[in-house]
């Protein structure tokens, strides 16, 4: 290229070589093609994915729904067992879980973003924060394990409940930091303009701007903690008969999908993979009701 | 409130009665001093931003404040209501007086303070909420009004600020939908709301279209009866419409200060002079 430059000159002026423009004009759209080939290869790779465990989940699980899913609760095989404790106890934990860790999550993440920015104590926090984000879920377990499970004497859903709050926490932290950082300085400063304490201007101003992406933070907590099993392995353990007390085992769906999956009888494996179609739709569910709801309010 | 005076009458009036409480330069045509402003330095870290300001803001009239980018006018108008505040390692020193108390007293009670001296910003900045609860939150931080009262007090403003007739039939819609000209309208009225004695402008029409820029010019015209106001801008015919007063910084120094009038067609400063007529800036 260097040869066919040479012979014009490189100075800045009307005088270019238009054949050189045009073979560099050509390798950048051969390159942009290529990009989004692999663009879309990827695409079509993940989407391929996720498509095969829907369609799975829908092939083997579908088959096994049926009303005794919601009105029995687990039985031994060959009895005509359902997954309504199991259903139930999921519902209360992911529930009391996402309703202790959102409130702490939320304050951790206010309070990183707006009091502690650039302090060591918020950075600390913010470290400790995404370890906790990253953690093995199974190690959660164990943690609560020592801390409630074995000084209170036994299997809980409530330790259930903590260990899913602990998992839900860090989810909610990161959401809400990030959020409320993407609020510009503008809006704030024109609320503190207006004679508006620090506090006031973060809970009607900045809590109002970043609401969708705070929402979004907590769905993906509870669609994150309704499909754990390894912290409720270790703390509620699990429960085939019903009960809806919090001192005592309780029963989740991801778990009994655990024990059934496993299983050498054709019903259990069966309504394992009803279990998981159940998580799988709930989760969906959750969060295309959150869109509409969230469009709706705009 | 809501009386117009004209602003040419105003002006005459205060010619007559003003002389004596005047310390500016220019004796001609303004009124006393609503805030004083005496050897102001202003530091960002180590860096003076601000260089023994000397300037009084006359009531109810406009000061205009022009210069090049970086040259302290924004500064000095975030001293006035200590936005500067909410930044560590910012820090001014000086005397700025209102009502014979020191604005940068690190004492004063700063929600007060910005309740009495209101701002207006470049962009327009409507909080996500509906139009009329973007004027109420301003209000209910200082006052506790029955929903009659508040609802009065909400058209007062909308009206006040020119914006009543576009929004009236969708005050419950978010403001966010509203165009950049009436954003900006709205921030002017969610100001007045509160109402403060000095308005601070900060360039409040560089991101407007020009209509929308006649409409909050005309506006500023119409609410100096009721306001003292700054106004911080980059275009120079904006400040010869809008200020009776006008002060060119430079570098951090103001280096003059005089009627409209006077700074754009015979000013004192070569620097000015330069700046006026396009030689730099």
């Amino acid at each position: 290229m260097s040869a066919t430059l040479s012979s014009h000159s490189t100075l800045p002026g009307a005088i270019k070589n238009l054949n050189v423009a045009k073979a560099l004009g050509r390798r950048r759209s051969r390159a942009s093609t290529v990009v989004k080939a692999l663009c879309v290869l990827a695409t079509l790779i993940g989407l391929a994915l996720l498509a095969s465990i829907l369609l799975t989940l829908i092939v083997r699980g579908f088959g096994g729904i049926g009303l005794g899913v919601f009105t029995e609760v687990t039985k031994p095989p060959g009895s005509n067992g359902g997954l309504l404790n199991a259903i139930v106890g999921s519902l209360i934990q992911t529930v009391i879980g996402v309703a202790i860790g959102t409130p702490v999550g939320l304050l951790v993440g206010t309070y990183l973003a707006e009091y502690a920015r650039g302090s060591t104590l918020g950075n600390a926090v913010r470290f400790v924060s995404d370890v906790l984000l990253s953690a093995p879920s199974i190690l959660i377990g164990l943690f609560i394990y020592q801390l409630v499970v074995a000084p209170f004497g036994g299997f809980s859903g409530i330790a259930g409940c903590i260990a899913l709050a602990v998992i839900v926490i860090p989810i909610v932290v990161r959401t809400t930091e990030d959020m409320l950082s993407l609020i510009p300085v503008a809006m704030r400063e024109a609320a503190m303009a207006l004679g508006a304490p620090k506090w006031k201007m973060i809970v009607q101003v900045c809590y109002r701007a970043a609401k969708d992406g705070i929402v979004t933070g907590v769905l993906l907590a509870v669609a994150r903690v309704a499909g754990e099993t390894a912290p409720l392995l270790f703390t509620s353990l699990g429960n085939l008969n019903w009960s809806l007390s919090l001192t005592k085992p309780m029963a989740s769906l991801p778990v009994t999908i655990y024990q059934y999956a496993g299983s050498a009888f054709d019903d259990w494996v069966q309504l394992a993979w009803v279990g998981a179609l159940l998580i799988t739709f709930g989760v969906l569910a959750i969060n295309i009701l959150a869109r509409v709801v969230l469009r709706g309010g705009k | 409130m809501a009386t117009m005076t004209s602003s040419s009458d105003a002006r005459r009036s205060s010619v007559a009665t003003s002389m004596a409480g005047i310390k500016t330069h220019v004796a001609t045509g303004l009124n006393p001093a609503r805030i004083s402003i005496r050897n102001l330095d202003f530091f960002y870290g180590d860096n003076r931003a601000l260089k023994a300001i000397d300037l009084d803001l006359p009531e109810r009239q406009v000061t205009g404040m022009i210069g090049p980018s970086g040259c302290g006018k924004s500064t000095l108008l975030r001293v006035l209501n200590r936005m500067y505040d909410l930044y560590p390692n910012q820090r001014a020193t000086g005397k700025v007086t209102m009502d014979g108390e020191n604005i940068i007293d690190p004492d004063l009670d700063l929600n007060s303070l910005r309740s009495r001296i209101g701002m207006v910003f470049q962009k327009p900045t409507p909080f996500p909420m509906s139009i009329y609860d973007n004027i109420a939150f301003g209000i209910k931080l200082h006052e506790k009004l029955s929903k009659s009262e508040m609802d009065e007090r909400v058209e007062w403003s909308l009206t006040r600020s020119a914006l009543w007739g576009e929004v009236k039939d969708r005050l419950s819609t978010s403001a966010q939908g509203l165009s950049g000209g009436q954003q900006q309208r709205l921030c002017i009225a969610r100001t007045i709301a509160v109402r403060p004695e000095v308005i601070l402008l900060d360039e409040p029409t560089s991101a407007l279209d020009p209509i929308s820029t006649l409409k909050v010019e005309e506006l500023i015209d119409e609410l100096k009866s009721d306001f003292t106001i700054a106004i911080v801008t980059h275009n120079m015919q904006q400040a010869a419409r809008c200020a009776d007063q006008v002060a060119f910084f430079y570098l951090g120094e103001m280096v003059e200060v005089a009627s409209a009038a006077q700074l754009f067609t015979s000013p004192k400063q070569k620097r000015t002079q330069e700046y006026i007529t396009g030689r730099f800036g």
